[in-house]
């Protein structure tokens, strides 16, 4: 795999999206294959949410690869549609009141855009500090204005949470983009495929491994599969897909290995935070359609990349000191 | 592409792109006939909301009701519901003794309806009358059942919308981004001989309905 580095950039690249689109069309034939046999109610449903899931990663890699075809800035405007998108429905699922008006006009219209703006321009540490310490001030300002002092802590807090998992954790994922390391100039997509695919890896390995492992459930009021040992199957699968992506990265195999842990194992847990975090909203399943008004889903799905992709670039960030 | 359409499209994209807009249609379907909607109303966002839900081929024949002391009152508010949304425009009815000239008293405040109906268009109406901000629907005014009388082949869908008083509460002017259903129903048609009170209660019973179903 050592030769594998030593190649030009645009090769690696060919070689990625090769890899990546042979891999998915693949999964796509045996899918479509496999729809022909017969199969039990519960089989069926469990293709249809297999075919689901394809469908979303398939946009995913879609989308990727015109980030990466149309450069930073447009991956930048990507991830912040994302964002909007995701906030659009946390927002929906809690209950504001009418006096969080102003405070989420200023979340939707003025952070989210600034956010994105500081991570386009490169002023990381701008970007590290403007919604812990800011916008972390201005929101509760906002809203005491509003008058209405009825649970308003609640109020401000699940604003806060929003923008802190819709906004802050996402805008981490173009930063990798633009991250300059050492030795490692302009390659930073490169980072943000690792992160995503190793968060990806993790999240089906460690769905496959509770199904097979049966294991008790750690929390069984949030999540009925959620087990240690299922979790650190997705973990350690992540650190073994990591290590075989290390050319792609300016890791080293056992940082790469190490690194892929990381961000397995935030990817995953943040996954497990967002279900405690539906069945407090009373959702079942937000990828039904009628569950909620308007839930798409998507918030279900960037989650992992919202709570995995800070630790994971504050990591490299500290590791590389730049 | 003419400059009200595509005003119309860029409307209807960021009324999608802040509450989604999705039209859920259980008992009807959403074909090009002759239709009058008749929804709950909270927000001045109500219309925008129903009409960027309606498939595209269906906005183009479906026209809002709209005060002409209010929506013409300056060139653009004209504009907009004249060319975009060719809005049928009323005279607001004022209470006996009011300021109103006697002119404007005499003219039935349906007329305009039924003319719009007559052309084979369909509408959307509000029959609450005003918009509401307490979550139940007010008692419904007379003018549906008077209309419903009028056309009684002209269908009656029953519409919910759903979450639109969060996106732009009372007062506001900018919408938050929140998502937004319309669930369309099942058609209710007048039966022979029912009564008015009777007949606007069960038609506010068939949208009250739908919140269940959204």
């Amino acid at each position: 795999m050592g030769n594998l580095r030593s190649l030009s950039t645009s090769q690696q690249v060919g070689l990625l999206f090769v890899t990546l689109f042979g891999v998915l069309v693949l999964t796509t034939l045996i899918a479509f294959a496999r729809s022909f046999r017969e199969s039990s109610d519960a089989q069926s449903e469990l293709q249809e949410r297999f075919a689901r899931d394809l469908r979303a990663v398939w946009l995913g890699a879609l989308l990727f690869w015109v980030a990466w075809a149309a450069g930073p800035f447009v991956s930048t405007l990507l991830f912040g549609f994302v964002s909007f998108f995701a906030l659009r429905e946390f927002v929906t699922l809690t209950h504001t009141r009418r006096a969080d008006h102003r405070a989420l006009l200023l979340a939707f219209f003025v952070v989210l855009p600034a956010q994105y703006v500081l991570v386009g321009m490169r002023l990381f540490n701008a970007f590290t500090v403007f919604i812990p310490v800011y916008v972390f001030f201005a929101i509760p300002v906002i809203s005491a204005l509003a008058n209405d002092p009825q649970r308003f802590l609640e109020r401000t807090a699940k604003i806060q949470w929003g923008i802190a998992v819709c906004v802050f954790g996402m805008s981490h994922a173009p930063a990798l983009l633009l991250l300059d390391l050492p030795r490692w100039h302009e390659r930073g997509a490169f980072l943000v495929f690792y992160l995503v695919v190793v968060v990806a890896t993790a999240q089906v390995v460690q769905e496959l491994a509770s199904r097979r492992l049966r294991r008790r459930p750690v929390a069984r009021a949030i999540s009925r599969s959620f087990s240690w040992r299922a979790w650190g199957a997705g973990a350690g699968a992540a650190a073994a897909i990591g290590t075989l992506l290390y050319w792609t990265t300016p890791f080293k195999p056992l940082e790469a290995l190490v690194m892929g842990a990381i961000a397995g194992a935030t990817g995953t847990l943040g996954e497990f935070v967002m279900k405690a975090l539906k069945r407090d909203a009373g959702v079942r399943n937000w990828r039904g359609s009628a569950s909620v008004t308007g839930a798409v889903g998507l918030l279900d799905r960037v989650a992992p990349l919202c709570f995995a992709a800070p630790v994971f670039f504050h990591s490299v960030r500290w590791y590389y000191a730049v | 592409m003419k400059l009200p359409e595509a005003a119309g499209l860029v409307l209807a994209f960021i009324a999608r792109l802040i509450t989604g807009a999705q039209g859920h249609w259980y008992g009807s379907p959403p074909k090009a006939e002759q239709r009058i909607y008749f929804a709950n109303h909270q927000s001045h966002f109500d219309w925008v909301l129903i009409w960027a839900a309606l498939p595209r081929d269906l906005r183009a024949a479906t026209r809002p009701i709209a005060a002409r002391d209010y929506w013409t009152a300056t060139p653009l508010k004209h504009w907009i519901t004249r060319e975009i949304f060719n809005a049928v425009y009323v005279s607001r009815h004022r209470p006996e003794g009011g300021s109103s000239s006697p002119k404007e008293d005499s003219e039935d405040p349906l007329e305009p309806l039924m003319e719009a109906l007559r052309n084979g268009d369909s509408l959307v109406i509000f029959p609450e009358g005003t918009r509401g901000h307490t979550g139940e629907p007010a008692p419904f005014k007379s003018g549906l059942y008077s209309l419903a009388q009028a056309f009684p082949e002209v269908q009656l869908i029953p519409a919910w919308i759903d979450n639109v008083q969060r996106v732009m509460p009372k007062g506001e002017v900018v919408p938050v981004p929140i998502l937004c259903t319309v669930v369309f129903g099942a058609p209710v048609a007048l039966r022979p001989g029912e009564e008015r009170r009777a007949f606007l209660d069960r038609a506010r019973q068939a949208v009250v309905a739908l919140r269940e179903v959204a």
